[in-house]
């Protein structure tokens, strides 16, 4: 599969920046072995349906938050695009947008928050706080980014960014679950947990034959 | 007699000084008496600052005082203690009850113990923080704060310094007892409005006590500025309380042009007067917004976003950017105004006003909206005054506390308008004075919009600006109230020390007064009725 497949509605495959890097780490590197047809059909829809529906939580701490609410209001409205409504609960909500900065005394707090999200789970980085600490990023208090608490699927620069960015990250971070393969990947790695398995047994028995020869 | 004489009769080894207001140093030991007799016997009953400092060899605070009549006709007094081991200073909020979390937030930063004080909890930091950041040999090393991906746990200990006849005694207390039922509210909250976090005891679902934790967001801006250099440090402010980011940078930027006695041209004053007031516009549309939200009014949230946004083209028309426009310089503002910029104006006041009737139609009059607002967190004027509370909240207590009209900044003093004032002093005076201001900022700039003289936008101004050693103080009315900056200068081209008075850390410290004895759903409307910006609390 190729990137040109990923549709998002109005905006032409050209239009993203990120195509290189999708080609290069999800179409070549997450699905190099090809895959089944049943499997790859029912990841098609289950994916199509994952990226269309994606509900965020209401999560802020500083002035991204502001913009953030400006992109779920009236004029900008990203329940367009399937970020239909944004949910308190972590355990309702699909990614967490981090919009503002992160400090010392918040860092457990969002972990915490991030781990009681429900998986399959992405994080947004929004605005330059959240990406690197920002403007702040040489204080005592405040963490450089919050890769360094939870990882993160894709970055909007800006302080704060405009609503039409992060609308466009929210775009990238769909095309990302559209490329996904949720059902294969789950398949994949417990067959790689049986080839490891396999390999373990007969490294053991290996070693086991050696011992009694030698003996 | 004279202020100064009553003061020297109590404390014999004051020194004055005639700098920007009537300055007293008086020793820690008289400090408490005198403070006694200027609240009790002088009537001044605003402690608009209370500031930290570290001055090398002693650490100091720093208060700003006047009387509630006249908010802005202010004197300083001041005290320091040469023990830096174990400093420690007598407390004033038995005097002004908004010291208390001001002191809470110097011991935190200074590590200044105050005798007397009643919780003498760090109000920012965490309890294992090392060190105290704010001093000028704090060490930065990073790896003496790591990051910790655990929750501390809240102890409900309190320790406090206590003054008897033996002497200062230690004594330990409790936040909430074994017995009480306690409840977190935040800090990942959709009603807090922000990283807030409060513990709240409930008996049934009846508020017993609430105790406001902060620092979630607490990101050391003043000690960030210590370091910059002066026109660095402007974009800083317009981050605090970012919906009202003109206003506070306006600040910033009169109080830097005093101190080096920087002109500003007619023009510039007229334009930043209309960009406060379109930014208060559009705060106060998001703090009605949001509090309707809060409340189960998701129309309302989406008309108020709607008609902001109409601001936010003007400002991105004029400054290029949204919400943090960066705009004010020092010596003037950044670009010429938009062409269309008159025309936008002029074509948003009289849609402003028709939507006006629409807002109060849809909400104000709704009777489950009106029920829910009216008589909860009810707040007196002494209370107010005492604690400190300014701005639209302030206002509707009937604490005339506008800096606009008492002590007039910009082109203030040319125009026509009426101070907001309401008696009520419940949720719904709060709520509506929100919206008679947008409509009084209407006529404010109905008056400005065609006068707006021609001449330059920017002063010219030296590369490196130096402010003259002395202490500054400038105060203007943000959106949440009284925004005011203090500059310790030392002559150098990055100030001494640093202080926003943050118009958001007074109504956090009055949510435990007017939201006890009231239901906790309704601790929700009264968090929307004040209208808090987290950051601009923790600064």
């Amino acid at each position: 599969m190729e990137v040109k497949n990923i549709k998002i509605k109005g905006i032409k495959r050209e239009d993203f920046k990120d195509n290189e890097y999708l080609e290069k780490y999800y179409v070549q590197e997450l699905q190099q072995y090809g895959s089944n047809v049943f499997i790859g059909a029912l990841d098609d829809l289950l994916d199509w349906g994952r990226s269309n529906s994606v509900w965020p939580l209401t999560f802020a701490t500083s002035c991204c938050g502001i913009e953030f609410m400006s992109v779920g209001a009236a004029r900008f409205d990203f329940a367009r695009f399937g970020f239909e409504v944004t949910r308190s609960s972590p355990r309702q909500a699909d990614i967490i947008v981090v919009a503002g900065t992160i400090v010392k005394k918040m860092a457990p707090v969002l972990k915490r928050l991030y781990d009681q999200m429900a998986e399959p789970k992405y994080v947004v980085a929004m605005g330059s706080c959240a990406i690197s600490g920002g403007p702040f990023c040489d204080t005592y208090h405040v963490v450089n980014g919050v890769e360094e608490i939870i990882p993160v699927d894709v970055y909007v620069p800006g302080c704060p960014p405009r609503p039409e960015s992060l609308l466009y990250g929210l775009m990238q971070l769909q095309r990302k679950m559209k490329l996904e393969r949720f059902i294969e990947a789950a398949h994949k790695s417990k067959q790689r947990r049986k080839e490891a398995k396999k390999a373990a047994l007969s490294e053991l028995e290996k070693q086991n034959q050696q011992l009694s020869q030698e003996s | 007699m004279d202020l100064t004489e009553k003061i020297t009769a109590l404390a014999p080894d004051v020194q004055v000084e005639e700098a920007q207001y009537p300055t007293y140093t008086v020793s820690s030991d008289r400090l408490h008496e005198v403070a006694w007799m200027l609240r009790k016997k002088e009537g001044y009953d605003f402690l608009l600052s209370l500031t930290g400092i570290d001055l090398g060899e002693a650490l100091g605070v720093i208060y700003h005082l006047s009387k509630s009549e006249n908010p802005m006709d202010l004197i300083v007094l001041k005290t320091s203690t040469t023990d830096r081991e174990n400093p420690q200073l007598f407390s004033v909020t038995d005097i002004w009850r908004t010291a208390n979390l001001n002191e809470r937030e110097v011991f935190g930063l200074f590590g200044i113990r105050f005798i007397n004080h009643p919780d003498m909890r760090r109000l920012f930091l965490n309890n294992s923080w090392n060190g105290f950041p704010f001093r000028k040999d704090y060490d930065e090393n990073p790896e003496l704060n790591p990051l910790n991906l655990e929750s501390e746990c809240q102890s409900d200990k309190l320790r406090s310094l206590s003054f008897t006849k033996q002497g200062v005694i230690e004594r330990e207390g409790e936040v909430f007892s074994k017995e009480e039922y306690v409840v977190n509210i935040g800090p990942q909250h959709p009603a807090t409005h922000g990283v807030l976090h409060f513990r709240v005891s409930l008996d049934g679902e009846i508020i017993k006590k609430v105790d406001p934790h902060l620092g979630y967001i607490h990101r050391g801006v003043e000690k960030m500025c210590e370091r910059m250099s002066y026109p660095q440090m402007l974009h800083l402010t317009d981050r605090l309380d970012y919906l009202s980011a003109h206003i506070n940078r306006h600040a910033l930027c009169m109080c830097i042009e005093k101190a080096a006695e920087i002109e500003v041209s007619e023009r510039v004053l007229y334009i930043r007067t209309i960009m406060d007031e379109l930014t208060r516009i559009a705060s106060h549309l998001l703090g009605w917004a949001s509090m309707c939200m809060d409340m189960g009014a998701l129309t309302a949230f989406i008309y108020g976003m709607r008609d902001r946004e109409k601001i936010i083209d003007i400002f991105e028309a004029t400054c290029g950017a949204r919400l943090i426009m960066n705009y004010n310089v020092i010596g003037g503002v950044m670009y010429d105004l938009h062409p269309d910029f008159q025309k936008q104006v002029k074509e948003f006041i009289p849609y402003m006003r028709k939507m006006m009737k629409e807002y109060h139609q849809i909400f104000t009059g709704n009777i489950i909206a009106s029920e829910r607002m009216h008589n909860i967190g009810m707040l007196t004027k002494k209370k107010a005054i005492a604690y400190g509370v300014t701005g639209p909240s302030g206002r509707a207590s009937g604490f005339s506390c506008d800096v606009r009209k008492h002590k007039p900044y910009g082109v203030y003093d040319k125009v026509n308008f009426s101070e907001m004032l309401r008696e009520e002093g419940d949720a719904f005076a709060r709520y509506m004075l929100r919206l008679d201001e947008i409509m009084e900022s209407l006529n404010i700039l109905e008056q400005l919009i065609d006068n707006i003289p021609e001449g330059s936008i920017q002063t010219k101004i030296k590369p490196i600006i130096r402010i003259p050693e002395g202490e500054y103080f400038q105060a203007v009315e943000a959106a949440r109230g009284l925004f005011g900056v203090y500059i310790c200068s030392k002559g150098d081209k990055s100030p001494y020390r640093l202080k926003f008075r943050s118009p958001g850390l007074p109504l956090i410290s009055i949510v435990n007064l007017i939201a006890r004895e009231e239901k906790i759903a309704d601790l929700i409307a009264i968090g929307g009725s004040l209208d808090y910006v987290v950051p601009d609390i923790d600064r």
